[in-house]
């Protein structure tokens, strides 16, 4: 078996293929290194309160996994569950947060609103002001979400399948399908053939590219998104704040820098940087939402390609041709869900058939309309 | 930060555009006998080129109107600007 694409999913993919399914005769191949896409480039914050049944099924799952999983690799992750927020502005937000916090409580995932005033009481530097021009009416906390570290998240699943058997192939990048009678029969790859006869995909912003060699669509549009960090500073935020309104959200990571994830841009593009704009836009909020950052330096900004879907929802999903699987559509937010959805890929392939908890994920679905809409949950707007 | 050259305004910066995607997708005439592959595909699936895309902007802060542009995806070069109706011109990547 190949495995395509050494991000968090796919080398999470590969460790449950061994431990769980026992099959260790399997190859990451990965064009770069191991975790130099999205999976080292995402601003990590995880929480499994989405609308839908589906979402929260498969979200969730995620997030039980993300509660033992340094244990489990016996490799430090970094798991914290400091809380995120997802503020109201306007009363449209407070409508439709409030709806997806009992939308949350029937599905059993944990969060609560918060008033303003207990808002500012759970994170006092944010400007709770009634006249701030973006005023907090409330927030979501989801008490059991947080952060991790991003690195040590590629490097625990790497290290788990690499001493269960897997091969990690790095500096390899696939180039074609061998694909006979409908079925596949390896990948072709910048140093040579490698025979296997399934073969699963998980490359992000790079799904429609390895679509195309498999010579079937995809409904993925490839942006880039951006973040930034400022220079160390002493612990301010012990929390993780976000703002779908105004496009931006923040934490604090251990070393002290402020992580600062900013909105998709607009237009497909695979260049791996975003454009300035989008950076003043979310810096500006930042400082609007939390005025004492406002002479914070930045130290570093950069990007990375998401692949997203037309409901912001996940493929996860058997193709048309046979032995080949794709896990791709993740978009903006598919860090919180790398233990869930290497755990459901890999029984997806293992069995050939995918697990209850991904059968809504299926690519089938913008032909039969059976969409898994979560714009609203997706928190970056696109 | 992309300069735009509108046809009708002159070179403006990309904060003045909506990039509103895949450009020349062609609604199905025969709505009702449709097959639900051909729905699909239409609402759905999009080339996401890495390369060349010829793709629709409009220019939402300023004379408000449509036009195609063809963009490359990889080094955001504009190779081409051109009205709609007109069809995809060649360009070199
Ligand atoms: C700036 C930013 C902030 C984000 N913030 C969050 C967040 O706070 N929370 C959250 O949940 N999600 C967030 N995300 C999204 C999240 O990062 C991704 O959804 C997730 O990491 C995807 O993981 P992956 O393993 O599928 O992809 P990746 O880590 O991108 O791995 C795919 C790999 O495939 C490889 N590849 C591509 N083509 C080929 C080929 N032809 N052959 C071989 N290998 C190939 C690539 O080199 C890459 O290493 C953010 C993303 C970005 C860019
Ligand atoms: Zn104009």
């Amino acid at each position: 078996m190949v495995i395509v694409g050494g991000g968090g999913h796919g080398l999470a993919t590969a460790y449950y293929l061994a431990k769980l399914h026992g099959l260790t005769n399997v190859a990451v191949v990965e064009k770069g290194w191991i975790g130099g896409g999205n999976t080292g480039r995402n601003t990590t914050i995880i929480r499994s309160n989405y609308l839908n049944d589906e979402s929260a099924g498969l979200y969730e799952h995620a997030l039980k996994l993300w509660e033992g999983l340094s244990q489990d690799l016996n490799y430090n992750v970094m798991f914290s569950q400091r809380g995120v927020m997802n503020l109201a502005h306007n009363e449209h937000d407070v409508r439709e947060l409030k709806r997806r916090c009992y939308a949350n409580h029937l599905n059993g995932v944990d969060s609560d609103w918060l008033s303003t005033s207990q808002v500012k009481e759970f994170c006092p530097i944010l400007n709770c002001d009634p006249d701030a021009r973006y005023p907090v009416l409330g927030a979501t906390l989801q008490r059991r979400g947080g952060v991790a570290r991003h690195d040590a998240v590629a490097w625990g699943y790497a290290r788990g399948a690499d001493r269960r058997g897997v091969d990690i192939i790095q500096n390899c990048e696939v180039t074609g399908f061998r694909i006979h009678d409908g079925a596949v029969q390896g990948v072709e790859t910048t140093k040579g053939f490698i025979g296997a006869a399934k073969v699963g995909v998980v490359v992000a912003g790079h799904a429609t590219v390895l679509a195309d060699m498999a010579g079937f669509r995809l409904p993925i549009d490839s942006h880039p998104l951006q973040a930034l960090v400022s220079e160390p500073i002493k612990p301010v935020l012990d929390t993780v704040v976000m703002s779908n309104a105004v496009h931006a959200y923040i934490s604090q990571s251990d070393k002290g820098e402020l992580v600062i994830g900013a909105g998709a841009d607009l237009y497909n593009s695979y260049a791996q940087r975003g454009s300035l704009p989008i950076v003043e836009e979310t810096i500006r909020a930042i400082v609007e939402l939390f005025p004492m950052f406002g002479r914070v330096r930045m130290l570093r900004s950069w990007g990375g390609i998401v692949d997203i879907a037309p409901d912001a929802s996940p493929i996860i999903s058997k193709t048309p041709v046979g032995g080949l699987y794709f896990n791709c559509g993740w978009g903006t937010g598919g860090f919180k869900a790398t233990p869930g959805s290497g755990w459901v890929f890999a029984h997806t392939i293992a069995r050939d058939e995918p697990h209850a908890i991904n059968a809504a994920f299926k690519l089938d679905r913008f032909y039969s309309g059976e969409l898994v809409a979560e714009h609203g949950a997706a928190a970056v707007a696109h | 930060m992309l300069l735009i050259s509108c046809p009708w305004c002159g070179p403006r910066e990309e904060s003045e555009f909506q990039c509103g995607g895949e450009a020349h997708i062609v609604r199905p005439t025969d709505g009702a006998g449709l097959s639900d592959t051909a729905w699909g595909d239409y609402v759905f699936m999009r080339k996401n080129p890495k390369g060349v895309q010829y793709e629709r902007w409009h220019h939402a802060a300023g004379c408000r109107r449509w036009f195609n542009v063809a963009r490359h995806t990889v080094t955001h070069e504009i190779l081409a600007v051109y009205r709609m109706g007109e069809p995809p011109p060649e360009v070199e990547p």
